[in-house]
């Protein structure tokens, strides 16, 4: 009797260790796969670059820039807050998407929408000569020389254009140029900021 | 003669570039007077990302945006302001994204945390062997 049984418990563990190494062969294969997978996503997945601002929901910090052009008034934070929203475009005469927006800006413009504008490192002829040949769609036009009010409201490059509410509360970022079919999206951004 | 006219007019040929004809701000490419506070200044400006080129440093960048962050910087060391407040400030503004040091935010802690963890797995690892052996003998 005692002899059959012990080959049984022999053949039985010897069965069951078997099976749990079957399935630690599965382990590298399986770590392989989903680092593949990992790897593929990361890799066909378009890069994201634009780094949003943080600043989105939070009063306009405080500035004072003196005008860009004599023919426009400079931009203070105090008078940002006029009740009524608005948008603020960062923009120089330097950047070729400025002038890609530049027809729709006029088109928000003729449609009542204030655009203010910050003029990023720009010279008072520039900023002339590119208003001259694209059109001025800004009610005032701040210098902003070395990029403090920029850094200050969390955007890192031009054009950005942000809606700003009546109560000078930062609403929306629309980074990069206003596209003919982006207006929409910024007409209804102006409108949930005027709410 | 042709050559020599087309070489001349190379010579007063402006790049047509989409750079802005600013000077750099004042202290984009100046340091600090005092050595201490440059070396704060410049500790701090080696963590920082910059925006237009998002693999260099503040530091190591000459984009325009990067010379006016550096600007930012030192004025505000200059004024007595402590790094680590200058990097909240831009944190606030840009995200974690702005800092090459880590931050501890919920999804980073785990990394925090692993290192200890492990320590504390491999002691009671350690410990159980110890026990083991010390048993046998």
């Amino acid at each position: 009797m005692s002899d059959n049984q012990t080959p049984a418990h022999v053949e039985r563990s010897r069965d069951t260790a078997t099976k749990r190494a079957g399935l630690w062969v599965w382990l590298p294969l399986a770590l392989f796969v989903g680092f593949f997978v990992l790897v593929m996503f990361g890799l066909l997945r378009p890069a994201d670059r634009e780094v949003a601002s943080a600043f989105i929901g939070k009063p306009l910090p405080a500035f004072d820039l003196r005008p860009a052009v004599p023919e426009r008034a400079g931009l203070k934070t105090a008078e940002m807050a006029t009740g009524k929203p608005k948008l603020l475009n960062v923009f120089a005469s330097w950047c070729i998407p400025c002038a890609a927006e530049s027809p729709q800006l006029a088109a928000l413009a003729q449609q009542g929408v204030e655009i203010d504008g910050v003029a990023i490192r720009d010279r008072q002829e520039d900023v002339q000569r590119f208003l001259g040949q694209y059109g001025n769609p800004f009610a005032r036009i701040g210098a902003d020389d070395v990029s403090a009010v920029q850094l200050a409201i969390g955007s890192s490059g031009v054009p950005e254009t942000f809606v700003i509410d009546g109560k000078g509360v930062i609403r929306h970022q629309h980074i990069g140029d206003i596209r003919a079919e982006d207006i929409p999206m910024i007409l209804q951004k102006l409108r949930e900021a005027g709410g | 003669m042709i050559r020599l006219f087309a070489f001349l007019l190379l010579l007063i040929a402006a790049p047509v570039a989409a750079q802005d004809l600013l000077p750099p701000a004042p202290y984009a490419y100046t340091q600090l007077a005092d050595p201490a506070l440059e070396a704060k200044a410049q500790a701090l400006m080696e963590t920082l990302r910059c925006l237009k080129c998002q693999s260099q440093s503040i530091a190591d960048s000459d984009a325009p945006m990067a010379g006016d962050m550096r600007n930012q910087v030192r004025e505000r060391i200059a004024k007595g302001e402590q790094p680590e407040a200058i990097r909240q400030w831009l944190i606030e503004r840009y995200g974690d994204y702005v800092t090459y040091t880590p931050q501890v935010r919920p999804l980073t802690a785990p990394l925090f945390a692993a290192p200890v963890v492990f320590l504390l797995v491999a002691g009671l690892l350690l410990r159980r062997r110890f026990r083991k052996t010390k048993a046998k003998a």
